[in-house]
């Protein structure tokens, strides 16, 4: 498959009185052609601000892209001008925000702020950009849209206003859609179907999908891929059935035992990861999550762990999978639902910093 | 809307009887009289007067056929001007006042939004700091000292505008500026803060991943968002420019509404004071009407609300 968009060694910081927010330290990934990726991870991991700088939506000053490279097509999206980058923008790569009642514009009716950037990107005119508008409202299914089309946000309801954030991000047919949290600020029904109409628009208009969440209940629904972040790293990637039944980073393990399922009893305490998310002014040395971990090794508070492939598609940052590292027990939880990933190699392969 | 409309009248005319009963008896509550000045009157006359105009009268009988009176517009006759009927007086002083009125709101308005916005959009620049600086001078400096100063400069020294008096456009150029300072710094100020905080709201991240420009996401999506707080001061602001028109518009002799109701004042001429007093707040009434409907026609969420209000 195609790479439509390739991250390399991304780096995102904010200038503050403070001193200088490392919010993402070295992130790479790439997104192939119609596969959602997930990046997963907890507040404050990053996962927004790498989704924001991805279109160039980090508000400067403060915050900066310092380091690192976005591939798309070929471009070097770092590099471009602002005017350049506006013509990517909801047309090459479109965004869908976490809380639909706050991302619409209260002044301005729902057909406008559709045919927007209708107008804006494909040249159309005011009466073909409106039968565009009225075909899309009806694509993500809001009844009487020749009704609808002339109202403001504040008479849809969330799941309604949610569906309309969705038309105006799908209105250009980008190539890449970045959703950042659609679903959590709706209600558990909305929420499942407006992950069914993003599944179902993506098929038919086959774009890739980067789908923000801390929610993992989300994430085995919709995603291909899944990349954990955490501290501004992204310490673990492989694909959806590797990251649920074969982890292999502690923080990891710590995300899906602290899920709760069907079959958890009420009397099964719920576990949580101690702790707070690390200070991203002052970096700690070594691993990130080394000081919440249970599983931390001396080495984890002094040298930055590597990257190691476990699969073609299955990498994790962690010192646990270094050859002298000791054999430690995942969580029960954990291990009560691994299985063995058959394209696994035969022992984890460090990664060269040089290829990544 | 029109069932708003009917509503908001209404609760316009019960204000307004508050306030003509709450002036109705503070005035009598004055010391002094009408005819107290006048020493030349004998005893026998000041009781001939008192029972012409009615001040023999018990208070209640006195404020029910002033209520009456009023119900038919009519506002009396004054004490003091050959008993000149006090809406005539005040028709044929309202021109002037309301000229420098709207003048000074309307440049006031539309210099604050425009010092508003470039402070928002160069935020912590030194444009910024410029329109933050003129801002706490138009705050701080009161408009009669502001009046002065430029009588002074423009007018004396430089002889560019003419000093006082009410002889055309170029007279009401330094009167305007005058009151017209306090608009300025307030719409700015509060422009600035609105706008900064609807350009870090979520829409407008929304607009900016659509492609729109930064000149289009300020003209198309953030003004108008700002705008909404901001009509609200329009009220208060209206009333600063008519308080202060009473002292602006003696310091530049000024022959408006403001400067008859000072002297009014002084001379305990009630029926001109009851009068001055109900016209200007059923004019403040007025203008609080209009900014709600202005508020109605900004955001589309008061327009339909309405009825419930």
């Amino acid at each position: 498959m195609d790479k439509v968009l390739e991250v390399k060694d991304l780096h995102v910081s904010f200038d503050t009185y403070g001193g200088i927010v490392k919010a993402v330290r070295g992130v790479n990934f790439d997104l192939k052609k119609g596969e959602t990726l997930a990046i997963v991870g907890e507040s404050g991991s990053g996962k927004s601000v790498t989704s924001k700088a991805l279109m160039r939506l980090i508000p400067n000053p403060p915050g900066r892209i310092s380091k690192g490279e976005i591939l798309f097509d070929g471009r070097d999206l770092t590099k471009l001008s602002e005017k350049e980058m506006q013509k990517v923008r909801g047309k090459e790569i479109a965004m869908i925000f976490q809380d639909p009642m706050t991302s619409l514009n209260p002044t301005m009716k729902i057909g406008s702020q559709i045919m927007e950037s209708l107008i804006k990107h494909q040249n159309l005119s005011k009466s073909a950009a409106r039968e565009r508008a009225l075909e899309l409202l009806r694509l993500v299914g809001i009844p009487q849209p020749e009704v609808r089309i002339n109202q403001y946000p504040h008479q849809f309801s969330g799941g309604m206003r949610q569906r309309v954030v969705v038309a105006v991000a799908l209105s250009c047919n980008p190539k890449v859609l970045i959703a950042d949290e659609p679903t959590t600020a709706l209600d558990v029904t909305i929420q499942a179907q407006i992950l069914e109409l993003m599944k179902d628009l993506q098929n038919k208009i086959d774009t890739s999908i980067i789908f923000i969440t801390h929610d993992l209940g989300v994430v085995a629904n919709v995603a291909d891929r899944v990349a954990v972040m955490y501290g501004g790293q992204i310490v673990e990637t492989g694909t959806v059935d590797e990251i649920f039944y074969d982890p292999r980073h502690p923080y990891t393990w710590g995300l899906l035992a602290s899920m709760p399922s069907l079959d958890t009893s009420v009397q099964t305490e719920l576990a949580a990861i101690p702790g707070t998310p690390p200070d991203l002014m002052h970096p700690p040395k070594g691993d990130a999550f080394a000081p919440r971990s249970a599983y931390a090794l001396e080495i984890d508070f002094e040298h930055e762990p590597p990257m190691f492939q476990i699969s073609d598609t299955h990498f994790a940052k962690t010192w646990l999978l270094h050859e002298n590292a000791p054999a430690v027990e995942p969580p029960k939880a954990v291990v009560d639902r691994r299985r063995s990933m058959s394209a696994n190699f035969a022992k984890p392969r460090l990664v060269e910093e040089a290829v990544r | 809307m029109l069932r708003y409309t009917l509503q908001r009248i209404i609760y316009m005319l019960i204000t307004l009887f508050i306030i003509a009963t709450l002036t109705f008896f503070l005035m009598k509550l004055l010391p002094g009289s009408p005819l107290k000045s006048q020493d030349k009157l004998t005893p026998e006359q000041i009781t001939i007067i008192n029972e012409k105009y009615g001040l023999n009268d018990p208070l209640p009988v006195q404020y029910v056929n002033y209520l009456g009176n009023l119900a038919q517009g009519d506002l009396g006759l004054s004490f003091q001007y050959d008993n000149r009927p006090v809406t005539e007086m005040i028709a044929g002083r309202i021109g002037p006042s309301a000229q420098l009125g709207l003048q000074a709101l309307i440049l006031g308005s539309i210099v604050g939004l425009i010092l508003g916005i470039i402070a928002a959009i160069k935020h912590n620049t030194f444009f910024d700091y410029g329109a933050t600086f003129l801002a706490v001078i138009g705050i701080s400096i009161p408009s009669f000292v502001f009046a002065g100063f430029m009588q002074f400069v423009l007018g004396v020294k430089l002889q560019l505008l003419p000093v006082a008096l009410w002889e055309g456009f170029s007279y009401t150029i330094m009167p305007t500026l005058a009151l017209s300072g306090f608009v300025i710094a307030n719409i700015s100020r509060f422009m600035r803060t609105e706008l900064l905080e609807v350009m870090a709201s979520d829409y407008i991240m929304l607009a900016k991943a659509k492609g729109i420009s930064q000149s289009g996401i300020i003209i198309k999506h953030a003004i108008r968002n700002a705008l909404i707080p901001v009509i609200t001061i329009i009220g208060p602001l209206a009333v600063n420019i008519m308080t202060g028109s009473l002292v602006i518009e003696r310091i530049f002799a000024i022959p408006g509404l403001g400067e008859q109701f000072v002297k009014s004042i002084s001379m305990n001429d009630y029926t001109v004071i009851m009068g001055t007093t109900i016209f200007y707040s059923a004019l403040f009434i007025f203008i609080i009407f209009v900014v709600d409907i202005l508020y109605g026609i900004v955001d589309p969420r008061i327009r339909l609300a309405g009825g419930r209000k």
